[in-house]
């Protein structure tokens, strides 16, 4: 499979997608990028860092949590729920930020700059800038420092600037353009953490392999628990990196479905949607060449999604590939769907969770019932939902502020 | 179809950019047609992208207002069939990578090479993807006029010897924009590399506004690319548009080296 995956030709690409399609200015520096981690990732003293940081600092192993009340609920599949919402700063991010930061201090960078829809990923890099000493500012749609306003004032107290980004739609992908534009400006002492697995190789390799932990973890926790593989792992997808990670160790498990569940907005078939691998085509956009969200002319949509870490045109190129293999599948959840979910693992297992997380317990929600109680689910939680909680209430017409 | 190198033989190359039906179809043609008959040796017309990540905030403005015209890929075809009614002056398309890719590479070089578009500049594709393009560009004789940047060190005598046309050389680092400082000296070290490798002619843009930057910097190089600041012109709009283009042009085109 993971031949099957990659070019055989051309290590930038899965098949058709992939590849470096980015402004010249930037093609020395990402190609440094590419080098200085082709030198690292298999490097024992980079990976005993790496993984130190995780574990004795964003507290890995994160649990593989049973969620048995949920489970009995539903009546179907066991339901297990890999909780990288424990993480430290609350979210899958973390696990690249370290990677990615650990390679930028390595090319003796000191200037930290990222791109974040719904601030986890901005929290994150602000967090381990804060721990390296090392300047950060971080690009953030303007819409969506109104929406998450608490991870904004986060990354501030982290000691980071952050950007309003006021071009476009005002989203993540206009927040994703305005980085680019900033790293064109100054590559010097600057490293650019691309949060997602999205962008010009290598960024969606490294995420792909700094987020595997996820997997990895989730493989021989469930081993140990019930001594065999799940029937089907479920993770969110944005430009998908809590989902490479979350796939990553079972792409080769044929057995093992994987699920990605999209931000569907309104509905896939409105105009107010994100659901890229169902609605999209192939097209060239953020340095890659991957499925998109587009008109007939080439020209990048307006997305939509309640959820402002989902709210992206594109998705990451090895998912396009997933996804034209029929290796994975990808489902589209609405905005009220994701609400509900949200509401009811709060309620039946006590756990505040993610808004873009709620897209994959919804989905678990619909398939659980219909499978029988000797199977496995392992969906991934992949952020806490306390950044949402004035959000979720607004959708239900309650006033929280002052 | 116009042989875009002989285009600098004679002189210096003054290159304006505009952005495609910004603000509306007939503004377009008519600033083609005043930049032609105004000094302007090639113009660079502008295809509107959604995401124009090499621009800076005064062509992004530009692509707004040609998206709220309406403006379409057909549109802009129909701009430079309006153009060619009148005109043979030199074209070449400043385009994302994905307008040619979703139109279809080879009918869009096609269409280029029948309303006499002689190159492509598209930022997004580093020579590593043009592989994607060239054969349609070879085939309908469209030059790939690449970009050189001030970091683009070793590689610029790849770039060099795999362009068509001419060079774009970037003179700072960033988006485009108005500047007021160029560094000189590193630029002629990088168009003194080009000319090592190759024959083709070298043209300098991002940043240049005023006629003394372009009279500095085409002591250095073959051509000057100015593209914000004629957008800019525009963008002041006013029944005096057309004026205010041509004396521009006229300055830009007096100053420069002979």
């Amino acid at each position: 499979m993971k031949e099957m995956q990659k070019d055989t030709t051309d290590i930038r690409k899965y098949g058709q997608f992939g590849g470096q399609y980015i402004p010249e200015t930037l093609v020395n520096e990402i190609n440094a990028v590419s080098k200085a981690y082709d030198r690292y990732k298999n490097d024992p003293e980079f990976l005993a860092e790496f993984h130190d940081l995780l574990n004795n600092y964003a507290n890995r192993p994160s649990l593989l949590y049973y969620a048995e009340k949920m489970s009995k609920d539903l009546g179907g599949a066991k339901i297990y729920l890999k909780r990288e919402d424990l993480n430290h700063t609350g979210a899958h991010k973390i696990n690249n930020v370290i990677g990615q930061a650990l390679i930028a201090k390595r090319m003796g960078k000191t200037r930290l700059i990222a791109e974040t829809g719904a601030g986890q990923h901005g929290v994150a890099t602000a967090t381990i800038a804060a721990l390296f000493g090392m300047e950060c500012e971080i690009f953030m749609g303007k819409k969506d420092t109104e929406r998450q306003k608490l991870n904004v004032y986060r990354m501030q107290l982290l000691g980071a600037k952050v950007h309003a980004v006021t071009n476009g739609s005002m989203v993540l992908k206009d927040a994703v353009n305005a980085t680019m534009q900033e790293w064109a400006s100054r590559v010097d002492d600057t490293f650019y953490i691309l949060g997602s697995a999205v962008g010009p190789y290598p960024f969606p390799e490294m995420v792909h392999d700094f987020q595997s932990v996820i997997s990895k973890e989730s493989k021989q926790q469930i081993l140990e628990a019930e001594g065999k593989l799940p029937d089907m792992v479920v993770a969110c997808v944005g430009g998908g990196s809590n989902a490479i990670g979350s796939f990553a160790d079972y792409i080769d498990d044929e057995g093992v479905q994987l699920i990605g569940c999209e931000a569907a907005g309104k509905g896939v078939d409105t105009d107010q949607t994100a659901a890229t691998i169902e609605r999209g085509s192939v097209g060239i956009f953020h340095g890659m060449k991957s499925l998109f969200l587009q008109n007939d002319d080439g020209q990048i949509d307006k997305v939509y999604s309640i959820s402002a870490g989902l709210d992206y045109p594109g998705v990451g190129p090895e998912h396009a590939r997933l996804a034209e293999l029929k290796r994975a599948q990808y489902v589209g959840i609405t905005d009220d769907e994701a609400v509900n979910a949200f509401e009811y693992i709060a309620k039946t297992e006590g756990i505040i969770a993610a808004i873009e997380s709620c897209h994959a317990l919804a989905y678990v929600q619909k398939i659980a019932p219909k499978m029988s109680k000797d199977q496995i689910i392992v969906c991934t939680v992949s952020g806490r939902g306390d950044k949402d909680v004035s959000s979720i209430a607004k959708y239900r017409g309650v006033d929280i502020d002052d | 179809m116009t042989n875009l190198t002989e285009v600098f033989q004679n002189n210096k190359a003054f290159i304006p950019f505009v952005v495609a039906d910004d603000p509306d179809f007939d503004t377009t043609v008519e600033s083609i047609l005043t930049l032609s008959k105004n000094g302007a040796d090639i113009v660079e017309l502008g295809i509107p992208f959604s995401d124009p990540v090499a621009d800076g905030p005064v062509i992004q403005a530009a692509d707004l207002r040609a998206f709220s015209a309406g403006v379409n890929t057909e549109t802009i075809f129909e701009i430079v069939e309006k153009v060619r009614e009148s005109s043979s002056i030199p074209l070449v398309f400043l385009t994302y990578a994905n307008i040619p890719f979703k139109y279809d590479y080879d009918k869009f070089c096609r269409r280029c090479q029948e309303l006499d578009i002689s190159g492509l500049v598209i930022p997004d594709l580093p020579l590593e993807e043009q592989a994607e393009i060239k054969p349609y560009a070879d085939e309908y004789d469209i030059a790939l006029i690449p970009l050189i940047a001030p970091t683009s060190a070793d590689r610029i005598e790849k770039i060099a010897q795999n362009a068509t046309g001419f060079i774009y050389v970037v003179s700072s680092l960033g988006v485009t924009g108005i500047r007021d400082e160029i560094a000189i000296q590193n630029l002629s070290e990088t168009i003194e590399r080009i000319r090592q490798v190759t024959d083709l002619p070298a043209a300098i843009g991002f940043g240049i506004h005023s006629p003394e930057q372009a009279r500095k910097l085409s002591e250095i190089a073959d051509g000057i690319i100015i593209g914000s600041a004629v957008v800019k012109i525009i963008s002041e709009g006013g029944t005096d548009v057309q004026n205010q283009l041509a004396q521009y042009s006229q300055s830009i085109r007096e100053n420069l080296f002979e």
